[in-house]
């Protein structure tokens, strides 16, 4: 059954291909899933309707008891034959009202399958929240539908005004279904139906929301406005979702509870007021429409709010009649939604002040829809008459108070309206027959173009089915009963053409004599409905509702999002200063003292003296190289502190990073002015001040509290064994790195690509790879000729020669020439040791990159691409490439991810090995930060270096050419 | 656990004056408060790990007077990825320089928009529920077939 469901999804997401291929057949193609569901669902007709169920459960989340639970009784036997039948006939009918190559097929063709695979869910389940997710599916997928043409501004508010009525009241209808599935202690809806809930003030809330969904859905006043407006789909939406099949999830719902719920306080109050409402509005506004497709849609909200009253009565006989009306109106009007689209398609307008005698251009298609409409309007001996029958009988039941709950006014009044609301239904029918197909005095026929055969058989099949079960009155009765028998009420109604000449015959002739008459002063019943002003409806509800939510957002986010980077950081740092701050002040006074030494180490007060000192006047200073380099002595200070604790590791990272920071931020001054730029001192700026303190001032709380309440042994305790026994090293912290917390490793690292790639975009602004120029790649100057020269002597440094004399330094490239090979040795050597002594990939990399900036500061820019001459990218890439691979490596011998292993190995000359898999990972490290420096060096250096020499030469500076290029784009 | 007085007020006074500096527009203060405010930060991680101790080099038996080594694990990783984010701070006010001539930070445009257009008690552009140009097939209410 599962199967069906999803073989409807699947087809929903091969249609896109098949629409490729086969254009506008891809629906008939599609047509054959549901068709095949509807084979299937008749194969099981025998045990549904020798009163079984076909069910399946499949686990779905265990953890909260979520099952995919399907089941079919007759209810839902019912409704799968309707979404299956009418679904595949609707889906062969639509090869014909689209062309192939018309714009959106792929979103069409995808949304509607998957629609009828959402609609097939929905009835087949068996658990509430199974229910609720396919109800939700077919809201999303009629969004997608109604919204067809997202170009037209109407096609996207109807979309849009469907999705949030219809979702507004599946989530009211969500909370309903959780409160009703803990009072019942399931959620399977055959488990609750068989053993409900005793009636407390719970389940009359959540029976209540529930309703407020199947309401909603099946548009219901106040709920009713979606529903025309949604006529903004293709036709063949409006046959199937709007009219067929979307609809009836509403009245599914509550034809499924009410055998059990129709007794709930609340429950007749609601369903038969709104439900009489409905049907009298819906076909008072039919009634005057001239858009034939509106008038239909205005006839489907008074059908569904006749439905609705049939099923919310909750006896026998209305649930036999219900059941009748449900079929009834899924066949006729499929028929006549269908007949409006192939008009519309053959005509070019709905309009039936335009259209004119369209009846004798489509006979076929005329009479499928007269039948339909008879069926509609109740005229025997058609299925829809048959229905009425019964529903007058339903109706004078409820006159005479024998339905709990109801008193007999009630009744009358309920029996007024339906009868006057069927009488509105007779009335509009007709003028819809007339208004479609008519041959009207003073119009000139309307040109048709022929119909297509098979374009006609959906709504021909779908009329014969309405006259053949307008004949089958007992069968029909025999397999409703199955459903209406479970309810109280007088046993001995039937399903039937002729009953004798009882009430309920002489109720359907006046309202068909009444709707006669209606149609006989159409034109005063026209401007009576223009006389009643619909300013004050639903949808003007719904409309002011929106714009106060528009406005509403608007003012929250110009109130709070004031774009100011350092307004957003002050909200933030004063939550930290009153949330935690005041935390701290509460557990300080609760402590009631810490435990505080003067120092660990005397040295610490010196250190902390020079830090304090050289941060606050990095505060104050004006001089932006002033500032960068007093920021660098707390870096350099924090290495000490570091160093003193037992840190060495850290404390080496600490004075690398700090060197090329201080040397990539100088690089970087020297383009920027030398001061800060001049601002009034603002009263803004003890505000800064005072909140700067504040923070200060909490970190240190929190420091002095959080130390002070550690009551549990630090999980590091066990580090240091685990580093030697499983990661085979003795530098724990590398470990750490390595091995025991790699994920974050590789997780930091990726954080460097992401900002080496993020410096290099802002800088290099176009492509990273083309800055790489050797010395030998600079060209001669025209009028020197190079001369082949035999055995020249590869210049070791040769930058330096690029460079103006100035700006050479003799000292410093002898000293580059010394140390640069020892730098680089001693950065491996790091990176090799570092598992058993301080260092490591970070210490190693940031070495290497150092020896680079070395020989850049020493020679310029050529000398580093003769240095390096690799993309800084493929580096960084491979580093983090590495990283990952050593990290997965381990799953392929079969270990977990990130494990390491050991070996031994023995080198002559060096002496037995020991060769640890997590170097690899580290080389990964490495690379990464050598090529983060050298990204670094490259644009912050080779190209700034460029930039300045361009200016100096009196060219345009980038910033000058840029504003140009602006203007000119401009 | 006892705590060093003198590492409690270097974090406080780091923390402090990077969050002073921070709200400033120039992104080069920004910049510097950003790495004030890590060293800060790296500073507490010494107070979490606790009392001094010996590098953390394990020799079979030194695991209990060795300093705690996680923290310093953390830390690491921190001054490496300030790095990353210094120098991408870096590379904005530079290109903030030169784009604009300075490298302050620009208040948003969009926001200031959204901040007109509720000084207005204006309705946002993607709203759209007004029907000014529905078209009239899909509501005809006021043109009943007698009016025409």
């Amino acid at each position: 059954m599962l199967a069906f469901v999803l073989a409807h999804l699947v087809a929903a997401a091969a249609a896109p291909v098949l629409v490729r291929r086969v254009g506008r057949w891809t629906f008939a193609v599609l047509a054959i899933v549901p068709a095949v569901t509807f084979a299937w669902a008749l194969t099981a007709a025998p045990i549904v309707l020798s009163g079984g169920a076909v069910s399946t459960t499949v686990d779905w989340v265990p953890a909260i008891d979520m099952e995919l639970a399907l089941s079919m009784g007759l209810l839902q036997w019912v409704m799968v034959l309707v979404v299956a039948g009418i679904g595949a006939l609707v889906l062969a009918y639509c090869s014909w009202y689209f062309h192939t190559g018309e714009d959106g097929l792929v979103a069409f063709s995808t949304a509607f399958m998957g629609f009828v695979g959402a609609m097939l869910g929905l009835v087949l389940a068996d658990d509430l929240l199974l229910l609720y997710v396919f109800w939700e599916l077919t809201t999303v997928f009629s969004y997608l539908l109604i919204g067809f043409d997202p170009l037209k501004r109407a096609n996207r508010l109807a979309a849009m005004e469907a999705l949030i009525v219809t979702t507004l009241g599946g989530l009211t209808m969500l909370v309903g279904m959780l409160l009703l599935g803990r009072e019942a202690g399931t959620l399977r809806i055959s488990e609750i139906l068989a053993d409900p809930p005793p009636e407390s003030a719970t389940l009359v809330v959540a029976v209540l929301l529930i309703l407020v969904g199947a309401l909603s859905k099946s548009a219901l006043v106040p709920f009713q406005f979606w529903l025309p407006g949604a006529m903004a789909a293709p036709t063949p939406v409006s046959a199937y979702l709007h009219a067929a099949s979307m609809v009836k999830a509403g009245v599914y719902l509550v034809a499924l509870l009410a055998p059990v719920f129709a007794t709930v306080p609340g429950w007749h109050l609601v369903i038969l007021t709104l439900g009489t409402v409905t049907m009298l509005l819906g076909g008072w506004r039919a009634l005057r429409q001239v858009d034939v497709k509106l008038l239909l849609a205005y006839g489907t909200v008074s059908q569904l709010g006749f439905l609705m009253v049939l099923f919310g009565i909750g006896t026998r006989t209305a649930a036999l009649a219900g059941l009748a009306m449900l079929v009834a109106h899924a066949l006729f009007k499929a028929t006549l939604f269908l007949s409006v689209g192939i008009i519309d398609h053959q005509t070019g307008t709905r309009d039936l002040r335009e259209l004119s005698g369209v009846g004798r251009a489509m006979p076929v298609v005329a009479v499928a829809a007269t039948i339909a409409g008879a069926s509609m309007a109740g005229v025997p001996p058609l299925l829809g008459f048959v229905g009425k029958e019964t529903v007058w009988a339903a109706v004078l039941e409820l006159t005479e108070g024998e339905v709990a709950g109801v008193p007999p006014y009630a009744g009358w009044l309920v029996l007024a309206g339906l009868m006057v609301g069927s009488a509105f239904t007779a009335g509009y029918t007709l003028r819809f027959l007339w208004g479609a197909f008519w041959t009207k005095r003073g119009l000139e026929p309307t040109p048709v173009t022929p119909v297509p055969p098979p374009f006609a058989a959906a709504p021909v099949l779908l009329a014969a089915l309405t006259v053949v079960l307008g004949f089958s009155g007992y069968a029909l009765t025999d397999a409703f009963g199955l459903y209406a028998d479970a309810l109280p009420g007088p046993a001995e109604e039937y399903l039937a053409l002729w009953h004798g000449l009882e009430l309920p015959l002489l109720l359907s002739a006046l309202t068909l004599a009444g709707g006669a008459a209606l149609f006989a002063a159409r034109a005063t019943v026209c401007r009576a409905g223009g006389l009643v002003s619909d300013r004050l409806s639903a949808e003007g509800a719904y409309r002011f509702l929106m714009r106060l939510l528009d406005r509403a957002a608007i003012e929250t986010t110009g109130a709070f999002q004031r774009g100011s980077v350092s307004g957003y950081l002050a909200v933030i740092l004063v939550v930290v200063l009153v949330l935690p701050g005041g935390a701290t002040i509460l557990a300080l006074g609760a402590a009631g003292g810490v435990d505080v030494v003067m120092w660990d180490r005397p040295a610490q007060v010196i250190l902390a003296a020079v830090l304090v000192l050289a941060a606050v006047v990095a505060a104050r200073s004006r001089r932006r190289l002033r500032a960068v380099t007093l920021a660098g002595v707390t870096g350099y200070g924090t290495a000490l502190l570091f160093l003193i604790h037992g840190a060495p590791d850290i404390a080496l990272t600490q004075v690398l990073v700090e060197t090329v920071s201080l040397v990539v931020f100088v690089l970087v001054l020297r383009r920027l002015p030398p001061f800060f730029s001049d601002r009034p001192l603002s009263r803004s700026r003890y505000w800064r001040m005072a909140l700067g303190a504040g923070v200060g001032i909490a970190v240190a709380g929190f420091l002095l509290v959080a130390a002070n309440a550690r009551s549990s042994t630090p999980i590091s305790q066990a580090f240091a064994e685990a580093a030697y026994e499983y990661g085979y090293g003795r530098n724990v912290v590398n470990i750490t790195l390595v091995d025991i917390r790699a994920w974050d490793t590789l997780g930091e690292i990726a954080v460097l690509v992401a900002a080496a790639t993020g410096v290099a975009s802002l800088i290099f602004l176009d492509s990273r790879t083309s800055g790489i120029r050797r010395v030998r790649d600079i060209p001669y100057p025209t009028d020197v000729q190079k001369l082949p020269s035999s055995g020249g002597r590869r210049v070791w440094l040769p930058g330096p020669r690029t460079l103006s004399p100035d700006r050479r330094s003799i000292i410093f490239e002898v000293v580059t020439r010394l140390v640069f090979h020892t730098i680089m040795v001693f950065s491996v050597y790091l990176l090799i040791a570092g598992h058993n002594l301080p260092g490591g990939g970070f210490a190693g990399g940031i070495v290497a990159g150092l020896a680079l900036m070395v020989r850049y500061l020493a020679g310029g820019r050529y000398e580093l691409d003769e240095a390096a001459p690799v993309d800084a990218g493929v580096l960084i890439g491979t580093g983090l490439f590495i990283g990952a691979l050593a990290s997965l490596g381990p799953l392929l011998l079969g270990g977990e991810v990130q494990r390491t292993y050991d070996t031994y190995l023995t080198v002559p000359l060096l002496g037995e090995l020991h060769l640890v898999s997590s170097v690899v990972f580290d080389v990964g490290v490495y690379l990464v930060v050598i090529g983060l420096v050298l990204d670094l060096l490259r644009t912050f250096g080779s190209r700034l270096d460029r930039h300045i020499l361009r200016e100096e030469r009196g060219g345009d500076t980038d910033s000058e050419r840029e504003n140009r290029d602006r203007r000119a784009f401009r | 656990m006892s705590v060093s007085l003198p590492l409690v007020i270097t974090a406080a006074v780091l923390v402090g004056t990077g969050v002073y500096l921070m709200l400033e527009r120039s992104l080069t203060r920004v910049l510097v408060g950003l790495v004030l405010l890590s060293n800060g930060v790296n500073v507490s991680f010494l107070v979490a790990a606790g009392r001094p101790g010996d590098p953390p080099l394990y020799d079979g038996s030194n695991a209990e007077t060795m300093a705690d080594p996680l923290p310093q694990a953390l830390v690491l990783t921190a001054i490496v990825i300030t790095l990353g984010t210094t120098a991408f701070l870096l590379a904005m006010a530079h290109r903030s320089w030169q784009l604009n001539g300075n490298d302050d930070v620009q208040d948003d445009i969009e926001d200031a928009a959204i901040r007109r257009l509720a000084l207005a008690d204006d309705v946002s552009e993607g709203y759209e529920a007004e029907d000014e140009d529905r078209p009239a097939d899909t509501h005809d209410e006021d043109r009943g077939e007698d009016r025409r």
